[in-house]
């Protein structure tokens, strides 16, 4: 686009934005349609057709609530973290290519940009938890952080392991390179390196896991911990906690399209753009919900065991496995 | 500044506990049960359970109100097995009395408690499931429960809170569409329940939840005068339908499911097996139900037992509910007594959960199948 640079700038914030904004609200209006579906009823069906215009009602709803601050709680962190939650979200997108020519900024260090972001993410939801001075939101917090610890290492291997194959963290150099048919994308390129699935089973479960989505929804965990660490906030405070869960997901699915599954570029060869990324990012926000609503909680201590026993030790093995057999072939 | 009060409090060691208030309003609880948790970290060096928060009175009720008035509170201690709870009482005062129920009645009365005891395990499972975290199943099972409630509601006129069963029979009689219901009800539930085995108890995310988790063994379960799923669970063979048979139970065949392991799964595997069972004893009594009348004749309107001491024992979806009833003779029993499964079941959760983590401590009260009100009544 030939726009000047500060309205280019100006437009992909609120563009961003929007797409947070719309994604948080309608992938809950999908989530609960999803979930209805799963379980033999129709969901939402009152405001508006099909129930669309639920999740306005919901924010309006949200917004006009009060913001109870409970006495005793760190009141600047407090009202801190939901800032703080959704601020990182909205960065990782920024750095995301939606196609060739749609991206708010083309980084080359991109990857590296989104995992750093997302972290405070981790953080933001620990000083939530911390902040609300209650003891269901301190475990909460305390649960969140050693997840987060365990399952960023084995995410981190991963797509350490991917860098080394495509030699770039430019993510649309990364889908470049995957242009072409199916057999391109990184996830079938095992003529190249035949462990490829195996990092993305393990990218999809430490997606999940980041995400705090279920069976590793520790944080929120609410026939345990009530709502976790988000139990003292009320109105548009747990509203924002809700929708940076939504864009979190889209993010982490986003992400996971982009290394895996080819962006942009169309299973087929031809007709590449933005509605294949869009169609594939779904696609993987839709088997989250349905892993949500099928699964029980894990324990959180097997959820440990299953990152430090399992998931790092096999990430690791790929990671060196594939460097002998770039080193080799 | 309090934040830096915790910090110092929390950074003091890990021998330092604190007390988590676990209720009375907390999603796992499934009512107003409180229990006082000392913590370390997160796990339960002690556990303290508080009931009382819904206590009614249902026992120095039954001395204020004739026999007869006495029986829609049956309904109200267990909600979810009220056929049972009053099945228990109008057994222990015909006991009393020395009615004689026709045959008809003793069959109207087993369907009606069985059917009931398969809505109870199922609104059970879903709410365990929920405990752990699964929402789908308990909306399944609640679409098979309703089934059960509308056949049940047709009959009874209520939903919940049966008062079905008179002294000397039932109330009604049941018609060919209850009838029909019934056996429709039974043919639908069998391959629900191996859905449930593919869905729910196979999951290994589920397995892994429950298998080895909260042992509960044959010893702990007599100290505490544990009964129903939870002894089962610990491989003690006792069912009060084989071990003191009343009404037509012997009649009919059927397995009382015993798991030896004593964890949350055999608990859990007991409660579905005594689905599947429940359904093979109705089905029995659809086939072999006896027609007469479904009241005993002569049954005086004011009951005044003979004065004595009557206890009868049943074996509802919790486990051994007893009704003693003590009479002078009089229009109103001297003393009731209600001894409920959910209240010893629930006196072990402090032994059985001590140095267990709290998402395993919660499986492990779920699958006690704690009502509050039986515990409180």
């Amino acid at each position: 686009m030939n726009l000047p640079e500060p309205f280019r700038l100006l437009l992909f914030v609120l563009g961003t934005m929007a797409f947070v904004g719309a994604n948080a609200a309608y992938l809950v209006w999908v989530e609960r349609k999803g979930a209805a579906r799963f379980q033999r009823r129709p969901g939402p069906t009152e405001v508006g057709p099909a129930g669309l215009l639920q999740p306005i009602a919901d924010a309006l709803k949200l917004m006009s609530k009060q913001l109870i601050v409970p006495p005793g709680v760190d009141s600047i962190l407090f009202r801190l973290a939901p800032i703080l939650v959704m601020m990182p979200a909205m960065m990782c997108l920024a750095t995301i290519p939606f196609s060739e020519a749609l991206a708010a900024r083309n980084i080359n260090v991109a990857l590296v940009m989104v995992f750093a972001f997302s972290s405070i993410n981790v953080m933001a939801i620990m000083l939530g938890g911390w902040a609300s001075r209650n003891k269901y939101a301190i475990i909460s917090a305390a649960r969140i952080v050693s997840q987060n610890i365990a399952y960023e290492i084995p995410m981190m291997l991963v797509v350490i392991t991917l860098v080394m194959m495509t030699g770039t963290m430019n993510l649309r150099e990364i889908v470049d390179q995957q242009a072409g048919a199916i057999w391109h994308w990184n996830l079938f390129r095992l003529d190249e390196n035949p462990l490829m699935p195996v990092t993305f089973v393990i990218f999809y479960i430490c997606m999940l896991a980041e995400t705090n989505r279920a069976p590793f929804d520790m944080a929120e965990a609410e026939s345990e911990l009530v709502a976790g660490a988000f139990t003292e906030y009320a109105g548009m405070g747990f509203g924002v906690y809700f929708m940076a869960e939504y864009a979190n997901i889209v993010v982490g699915c986003a992400l996971a399209t982009l290394l895996f599954l080819g962006g942009w570029q169309s299973p087929i060869g031809v007709w590449s753009g933005i509605p294949w990324f869009l169609l594939k990012m779904y696609a993987l926000v839709f088997s989250v919900i349905w892993v949500r609503w099928t699964f029980p909680r894990t324990q959180f201590y097997s959820l440990l065991n299953l990152s430090w026993k399992i998931l790092i030790p096999v990430s690791l093995a790929t990671l060196v496995l594939t460097a002998i057999m770039m080193k080799i072939l | 500044m309090i934040l830096q009060k915790d910090i110092e409090r929390l950074s003091a060691g890990s021998n330092e506990t604190f007390v988590l208030n676990l209720g009375p309003q907390h999603p796992a609880t499934h009512g107003v049960l409180r229990v006082k948790l000392t913590m370390d970290g997160e796990f339960i060096t002690r556990a303290e359970p508080v009931p009382g928060y819904i206590h009614r009175m249902h026992e120095k009720m039954g001395e204020n109100r004739t026999w007869a008035q006495f029986l829609p509170n049956t309904s109200r201690i267990d909600y979810l097995s009220a056929m049972a709870y009053t099945h228990a009482y109008v057994a222990a005062v015909e006991r009393a009395a020395k009615i004689e129920v026709p045959a008809r009645a003793e069959y109207i009365r087993v369907i009606t408690s069985e059917l009931n005891r398969v809505s109870s395990h199922l609104v059970w499972f879903g709410a365990f499931l929920l405990d752990l975290g699964g929402f789908t199943p308990l909306l399944y099972a609640f679409d098979d429960r309703e089934k059960i409630l509308d056949l049940l509601e047709g009959l009874t006129g209520s939903r919940l809170t049966y008062c079905y069963y008179r002294f000397g029979g039932v109330c009604n009689d049941i018609d060919a569409g209850f009838v029909e219901g019934a056996r429709a009800f039974v043919t639908y539930m069998r391959p629900r329940l191996l859905m449930y085995r593919e869905l729910v108890t196979d999951n290994v995310i589920l397995r892994k939840r429950l298998i080895g988790i909260g042992f509960i063994d044959r010893d702990m379960c007599r100290r505490y005068g544990a009964s129903g799923a939870v002894l089962r669970g610990a491989g003690v063979n006792y069912d009060v339908r084989r071990a003191e048979p009343y009404s037509v139970y012997p009649q009919f065949n059927f397995d009382i499911p015993v798991f030896p392991e004593g964890d949350c799964m055999a608990r859990y595997l007991v409660r579905m097996e005594e689905i599947a069972q429940s359904l093979r004893i109705i089905e029995q009594a659809l086939d072999g139900l006896p027609e007469g009348p479904f009241l005993a004749k002569g049954v005086p309107r004011m009951m005044k037992p003979p004065a004595g001491d009557y206890c009868f024992a049943v074996e509802a979806a919790r486990g051994r509910f007893v009704v003693r009833v003590v009479s002078e003779g009089k229009d109103i029993p001297y003393r009731l007594r209600l001894r409920t499964p959910s209240f010893s079941n629930l006196s072990l959760f402090e032994e059985a959960s001590r140095g267990m983590m709290l998402p395993d401590a919660l499986a492990l009260m779920g699958s006690l199948d704690l009502v509050i009100p039986d515990i409180d009544r």
